[in-house]
């Protein structure tokens, strides 16, 4: 493998270890209280807007980024698995999704103006 | 700022849903061309990274928590477009597999952190960029006032949506917003900052728009980076 290549890999790998330590250990501690949309909205109030709503997507596998199952006896665990799947599943869709939409090998390089960002 | 189901009418809906649509398409479009071997890597990382930093929200005043929104971040990393796509990605996956931001408010939510906090802020941050003198410092200072001008302009965007809507009138909305949006940018400048600084410390070739190492060019060409 080329060297440069390579230590692309270990920057990125390097990176993903930190953004999953991110999610999976310093997430649980992460503060509860309301964002600011949510605060305007309860301070204003039209929260109840939102609250009266159904959820129009109700499938989520991990709502509200706690572990189903765990959320009651161990909420901090909830949460810092739903970091950790939500991070490296992210990872992998981005990762793929950027493979699909990169121009294949071979295919014909049509150069434009601010076209085909090359090394 | 997630917008939940039941903030916005079915207009604004729509209509920032016909937008965003737009901008991602014209962003996927332009993804065939940028991608390349050190950004199909990057961009996976930088998804990563944002939706991992977006959990971890910080107090601010009032009990209030703000979190990273991370527009600048990627697009400063990658271009406004890629940015774009990895923003509007983890909107996606945050509204489907997590219920933040509500489905209906999907296009809303990518029309005012992709489009507006991540695509406009970055024009501004190429602006500041090429008015102030060149070095690191410098390109520094554009990304923590791009970071903040992101987070205000998004929640300003926010605030109008929810105004048109009828939630809640402009005069109460934005100025609320804004409020507690101006200390959020200041967390959103810091992370930014510290973050580009130590990707440039480590591998400067890997932040796209820190293109000093070649003359100055016109936008369109900085993009080739």
């Amino acid at each position: 493998m080329e060297a440069r290549k390579k230590s692309i890999l270990i920057f990125t790998f390097a990176g993903l270890a930190v953004a999953i330590a991110l999610a999976l250990i310093v997430s649980p501690w992460a503060s509860s209280s309301p964002d600011g949309l949510e605060k305007v909205a309860e301070d204003k109030g039209f929260i109840e807007k939102a609250e009266e709503t159904d959820p129009a997507w109700g499938s989520s596998p991990v709502p509200d980024y706690a572990m189903p199952g765990l959320e009651e006896s161990h909420p901090a665990l909830a949460t810092a698995l739903a970091g950790l799947a939500g991070t490296v599943a992210i990872f992998l869709i981005a990762w793929g999704l950027a493979l699909v939409l990169k121009k294949k090998e071979g295919e014909a390089k049509v150069e434009a103006p601010g076209g085909p960002a090359t090394e | 700022m997630h917008i939940p189901d039941g903030f916005l009418s079915t207009g604004v809906s729509v209509t920032t849903g016909v937008v965003a649509a737009g901008a991602v398409g014209y962003g996927l479009y332009r993804a065939r061309e940028e991608l390349d071997e050190k950004s199909v890597p990057m961009l996976a990382l930088c998804a990563a990274f944002v939706f991992a930093a977006q959990m971890l929200n910080f107090p601010v005043a009032g009990g209030t928590s703000g979190h990273f929104l991370g527009g600048i971040l990627v697009a400063v990393l990658l271009g406004p477009w890629l940015g774009e796509l990895v923003i509007a990605l983890v909107l996606l996956v945050q509204c489907l597999g997590f219920a933040d931001g509500g489905i209906t408010a999907l296009g809303a939510n990518v029309f005012n952190m992709a489009v507006i906090g991540t695509i406009l802020a970055f024009y501004i941050f190429y602006g500041i960029k090429t008015i102030l003198p060149k070095g690191r410092t410098y390109f520094l200072a554009s990304v923590a006032i791009a970071s903040w001008c992101s987070v205000m302009l998004a929640s300003g965007a926010a605030a109008v949506e929810l105004a048109i809507s009828g939630t809640t009138p402009l005069s109460v909305a934005l100025p609320a917003m804004l409020g507690v949006h101006a200390i959020i940018g200041v967390g959103e400048a810091v992370i930014t900052v510290l973050v580009v600084g130590v990707v440039l410390a480590v591998r400067p070739d890997l932040v796209r728009a820190y293109d000093y190492q070649q003359p100055i060019p016109r936008f369109e060409e900085a993009e080739v980076g």
